[in-house]
């Protein structure tokens, strides 16, 4: 294995970036300054990029279960490490992170030449036209007047972009569980930050960013306590220890199911308010709605995988028992969310909550998927994680361009738009069949395999979350046709299509949106051997068919006896 | 014997290619994109014939071709290749579709030449045959789905291709949506396949269902998947109860409703039972289903296409009637398998023509759909007529035009399956040409015959040359075709390796007996229209109906009904629950915050600051706690 500490660099790098885009000086209006900001975080996030990128190429799929591995003692008398390793689902997740940010970096750049941003506290009663209204000052995404009054410069927002991605980074290659909670939790501090400071501003964003806090801190307690418990068990068999290695070695641990019925829900409160399953699933609509564009496609692309991820990595392999004995609790659920939340996504009126109760019903599948206890469904649920990051990352991204042209994100003020910004609109179709899952889009893959993955183990949970693709087809086409189709409205006239800057952040996502659904294949071939070593895990192997085809492919005609 | 053949992919290859430089290039392509998408179908056409014609000089049991592009998905014991397959029923569709493909996508130079959006049209179209070949030519029952819902896009695409137009972006969305109900059915049967034999590619999911008499598959699996493939059938083919798009997707271009929404893409759902007839084979069940579905979509279409005054609706209609035909066909098992393929294939040529003819007739009456403001066209527009014309002979089965083969050898296989249900199929179809030459007579006379009702200021005229040649090429398959196709290349036999020997039989009646009745049925039907069209003067209004032609200008109130049950309810569920998320699930949480915060509010007034309060609880908590250790130390 290399001997570069990449997991340790990559995870450095934004927190270093992080503190100099800080300590750059902020004078007031001078906008070579402010572009500095942008650059420096720009290029510490594509430098953190690229090093995912140099780890992933040096990435073995067929070698060991956790590679680029590195532990240190941290606080020996309780045996907690610092420790690191990946596996291909932790690689996934930290590629889809460190891809992300880039794209939020430029996503969330001023817009010195286009249709300023306005304050929506600053609108003036009646302000209805298309063009900037004179007297509205121009402020810029990220710049925006807090309750006081004071300017919170963009300096403290990317810092809190940087933080957070190396919190992320940090929570999917945690290979020890204290150092994983203590990620799990840290990531919220950045992410309260950016909802109610950089968010839409105002009482709501203040009230969605302390929801948000609240209802991840209650369940991150819970976790808590059962984590607490796992060591305790842990100790009493040798030394006490919180590593992945140890804990998941049930010859040792030896627990009995009930214990892990406990343990297990601590956990899965965690993670069920953090995925979000319904009905843990209300502070979600309003975070994603009140947060920076930027901040929301962090939130739903990537932070609110790290629940599902924890189920991968921590539930299903410490608690296998408790895990299959709960399946189907946690598959009513998800099947539940799978349609509850599409049927309030057609009810919505506002592009954000409706992305964020697309999600949910996205997050269902992904649920589905792993509790199948499949290859293909823990396959499919892994791949989904990471292509749900595209789908609604680009979603939420091409919504916030929209917000940025017309400063509202209520469908009823667009209509008509493919006739003024027919690249814009083509993008969110793209996006769009990408939510719904169409073949040739990347989320079909991933949608497919959760589905005939669950269908050998949960059918009628299976049938059920299958008929959800109706749903979605409504969902996407209806906000589709309401926003892009049907005659152009009149304060939509002037609106322009897609900048330079807006399609360098698209771009990348629409490229990859078709090539994973055309070639998922470098994905699979780095999450299959990591779901079969945690299906492993579990004691569970797929189910087999009752009725095998011959073998003989090459038999002609096809005539089997 | 399989033979290997590197070549096939690049006839899905070449439209998609096509189909992704036409929509990227941007305006810069105006000028010679219609040429570029016309050139990658007509590409396609050429190559799919010299592997059709490579492949007919093999002998009849190694007509097999195979392409192994690329694994797309393998995780555990699921392996799913980019696999394409030229055999003798996709050979046939790989004709159809890039042939008529061709053709439209010459007639839509002309057809769109006014258009600004001119090149996206063409992008879409490219977008389409590359995803219809993908559904014919895959190899596994996930490749097909891909096609499957790639034509479905597709069609989105075209219908609501005047998006502007809140009807046509409405159109497009209810397509996808009640195609999307159909598609969850063949995706449930493609899991239910893999579930049960561990395949999902033709030949080994074939091989485990085995053949009648060796099967050892339950039978209820192989009924649920006939019925769940059906499902996907009636989707995507506009059968009952999934019909009621079908009708509203006329707000596409006319190109598209002759080239998707008559000739290839809504045939999908014969092919797909067709494909699956080793599964049907073992289920007479799902097969009586199928033919029940087919003949009671023969009788719906050809009863809504009487009263619409819409000339596309009564041609989507009769396509919706015409496929309940080959799904009868098919259902009827192997002795109906071929009639049911070449009934379609029969089909895509005439009501193309029909189609493209409609177009070229509204064209000429400034994009009037309305027969009531026609009438006399077929002076001023001669060329028109005649193929259109032709095109009509051969839908209403007369002799020795294209339908008359390929209609009678339906009915004539519901006879020969014989039995109560045979003789009743055998009766419905016939009444469908009864009504089939009705609807069709009723809207020949509206629209080339009679008086002149155009509106003001239309002055009708012959469509432009590149407009009526692939009319002509399609009116020699409405003459020729059903002989050709059942008589001189024998497709029954071509197809025989795919879709079996049917077993001999004799129909319950002779076949000049039924022929007879089927000729007495055209003048029956033809002969009534002309009492009631074509001797009085029709109004340009509609005139007041009774009750039996009122339920029948509204669809046998289909749509009143999907709205009733699904839409509108599913409406309030929807505002219900948003008000009850809003007010129930955040409430409770929101709720339990505000315990929190009104119980710590009360908790607080403890905190009084004065020391002897704080000294009274210590002294509490100490009083406890000993009580308690005593208490332990007793028990």
């Amino acid at each position: 294995m290399s001997s570069f500490p990449w997991l340790l660099v990559i995870g450095a790098v934004p927190v270093v970036g992080a503190v100099v885009v800080a300590a750059t000086p902020q004078v007031r209006k001078e906008a070579g300054r402010e572009d500095a900001v942008r650059w420096v975080a720009l290029g510490v996030s594509l430098l953190t990029f690229a090093l995912t990128v140099g780890m992933a190429v040096g990435y073995h799929s067929s070698g060991d279960r956790f590679q680029f591995g590195r532990s240190y003692s941290w606080i020996p008398q309780f045996g907690v490490h610092f420790a690191v390793g990946i596996d291909g689902i932790a690689l996934v997740m930290i590629l889809l992170t460190a891809f992300l940010v880039p794209v939020v970096v430029i996503a969330s750049w001023r817009d010195d030449d286009s249709v300023p941003t306005v304050i929506p506290a600053v609108i003036p009663t009646g302000y209805e036209g298309a063009a900037p209204h004179p007297d509205v000052a121009v402020v810029d995404v990220a710049d925006v007047v807090d309750g006081d009054g004071r300017h919170s410069r963009p300096a403290g927002f990317f810092a809190s972009i940087l933080v957070l991605e190396a919190m992320l980074i940090g929570v999917f290659a945690a290979t020890d569980l204290f150092l994983f909670y203590v990620f799990f939790e840290a990531m919220l501090i950045p992410m309260y930050f950016l909802i109610g400071r950089y968010g839409t501003g105002g009482a709501k964003a203040s009230y969605a960013a302390m929801k948000f806090l609240l209802y991840s801190l209650a369940g991150g307690l819970v976790m808590l306590a059962a984590v607490i418990g796992v060591y305790v068990l842990s100790a009493r068999t040798g030394s006490g220890s919180f590593l992945f290695s140890v804990l998941s070695d049930h010859n040792r641990l030896q627990m009995a199911t009930s214990v892990q019925l406990w343990l297990w829900f601590g956990f899965f409160i965690a993670f069920a308010i953090k995925a979000p399953l319904w009905p843990f699933h209300t502070w979600l609509p309003d975070a994603a709605a009140e947060a920076p564009i930027g901040a929301s496609i962090l939130l739903v692309g990537v932070m609110d995988k790290v629940g599902t991820f924890g189920f991968l990595r921590w539930s299903l392999p410490l608690f296998p028992n408790a895990s299959k004995t709960m399946a189907p609790l946690v598959m009513t659920l998800a099947v539940i969310g799978i349609i509850y939340g599409a049927l309030l996504a057609i009810g919505q009126r506002d592009l954000k909550r409706l992305l964020a109760y697309t999600s949910i019903a996205h997050f269902g599948f992904i649920a589905v998927g792993i509790f199948a206890f499949t290859s293909q469904g823990m396959a499919g649920a892994t791949l989904y994680m990471v292509n749900h990051g595209f789908s609604t990352g680009a979603l939420f991204l091409i919504v916030g361009f929209l917000v940025a042209r017309q400063n509202s994100s209520s469908i009823t003020d667009f209509g008509g738009v493919h006739k003024v910004a027919p690249w814009l609109s083509g993008a969110f179709f793209i996006a769009g069949l990408s939510s719904l899952a169409l073949p040739g889009t990347n989320s079909f893959v991933s949608e497919f395999l959760v589905l005939i993955g669950s269908f050998t183990t949960y059918r009628v949970f299976a049938i059920i979350a299958t008929v959800g693709i109706i749903f979605a087809a409504i969902y996407i086409l209806l906000m589709y046709q309401r926003t892009m189709h049907g005659p152009l409205l009149e304060r939509n006239a002037g609106m322009r299509d897609l900048s330079w800057r807006e399609a360098a952040a698209l771009i990348p996502m629409v490229a990859l949106i078709l090539g994973l659904g055309f070639f998922p294949k470098p994905a699979l071939d780095v999450i299959n051997p990591a779901v079969s070593s945690t299906q492993h895990d579990t004691g569970q192997s797929d189910p087999v068919a009752p009725h095998p085809a011959a073998d003989s492919v090459a038999a002609t005609e096809g005539t089997g006896k | 014997m399989v033979t290997t053949s590197p070549l096939l992919w690049l006839l899905v290859g070449l439209p998609l290619l096509g189909s992704a430089i036409l929509l990227l290039a941007g305006r810069r392509a105006d000028a010679w994109g219609h040429w570029l998408g016309t050139g990658a179908a007509a590409a396609s056409f050429v190559l799919g014939v010299a592997q059709v014609m490579s492949l007919a000089s093999k002998p009849a049991d190694s007509r097999t071709f195979i392409d192994n592009v690329y694994n797309l998905v393998s995780v555990g014991s699921l392996h799913v290749d980019v696999a394409f397959r030229l055999d003798q029923l996709s050979a046939v569709f790989v004709l159809l579709i890039t042939g008529v493909g061709s053709l439209i996508h010459v007639y839509s130079i002309g057809y769109m030449a006014h258009d600004p959006g001119r090149r996206r049209f063409f992008g879409y179209l490219n977008l389409f045959v590359a995803a219809m070949l993908v559904l014919v030519l895959a190899d596994n029952y996930v490749l097909l789905y891909v096609g499957w819902e790639g034509v479905g896009l597709a069609s989105y695409l075209l219908i609501g291709y005047w998006y502007h137009k809140p009807t046509a972006a409405t159109a497009a969305k209810k397509a996808f949506i009640m195609n999307r109900v159909g598609d969850v059915g063949l995706a449930l049967a493609i899991f239910l396949m893999f579930q049960q034999f561990g395949k999902v590619d033709f030949t080994g999911v074939f091989s485990a269902v085995g053949v009648p008499g060796a099967s050892n598959v339950a039978h209820g699996v192989v009924t649920a998947l006939g019925l769940l493939l059906l499902l996907g059938a009636c989707g995507k083919s506009a059968q009952l109860p999934l019909q009621a798009w079908l009708a509203d997707a006329m707000e596409g271009p006319t190109p598209v409703s002759a080239l998707i929404h008559a000739a290839t893409m809504v045939t999908a759902g014969v092919y797909l039972v067709a494909r699956s007839n080793p599964i049907f084979n073992l289920s007479e069940g799902a097969r009586m289903v199928v033919a029940i579905v087919g003949a009671a979509t023969l009788l719906y279409g050809a009863i809504i296409g009487t009263a619409y005054d819409d000339i596309k609706k009564v041609l989507a209609s009769s396509t919706m009637s015409q496929i309940g035909y080959m799904m009868l066909g098919v259902g009827l098992g192997p002795v109906g398998y071929a009639f049911g393929i070449i009934h379609l294939l029969a089909h895509g040529f005439f009501k193309a023509g029909l189609f493209l003819g409609a177009g070229s007739v509204m064209h000429a009456m400034n994009d009037d759909v309305d027969m009531r403001r026609y009438g006399a066209l077929r002076k001023v527009m001669p060329w028109t007529f005649g193929t259109f014309a032709l095109g009509y002979l051969a839908l209403i089965g007369v002799p020795p035009f294209s339908g008359f083969f390929t209609k009678d050898k339906i009915i004539e296989a519901a006879f020969v399956k014989g039995g109560t249900s045979g003789v009743i199929f055998g009766v419905i179809a016939l009444f469908g040409v009864v009504l089939t030459a009705f609807y069709m007579t009723r809207l020949m006379l509206m629209t080339f015959f009679g008086e002149k009702r155009w509106a003001d200021g239309v002055h009708p005229h012959e469509a432009p040359t590149v407009m009526v040649w692939p009319k002509v090429v399609l009116a020699f398959g409405s003459v020729a075709g059903g002989f050709l196709l059942i008589h001189v290349i024998h497709v029954q036999t071509w197809l025989e390796p795919v879709l079996g020997t049917p077993a001999e039989g004799k129909p319950v009646l002779s076949t000049i007996v039924l022929t007879v009745i089927g000729l007495l049925a055209i003048a029956g039907g033809a002969g009534a229209a002309y009492m009631l069209f074509g001797r009085r003067a029709i109004p340009v209004t509609a005139p007041a109906a009774g009750v039996l032609v009122g339920a029948t200008r509204q669809q046998l109130y289909a749509d009143s009904f999907n709205e009733g049950v699904f839409m509108r309810p599913g409406q309030y569920l929807t505002r219900a629950l948003v008000y009850a998320d809003n007010r129930g699930i955040d409430g409770g949480v929101n709720g339990i915050a505000a315990f929190f915060g009104g119980t710590s509010g009360r908790l607080r007034r403890l905190q009084t600051g004065f020391v002897r309060s704080y000294a009274l609880s210590v002294f509490a908590g100490a009083v406890v706690i000993t009580a308690a250790l005593l208490l332990v130390r007793v028990a």
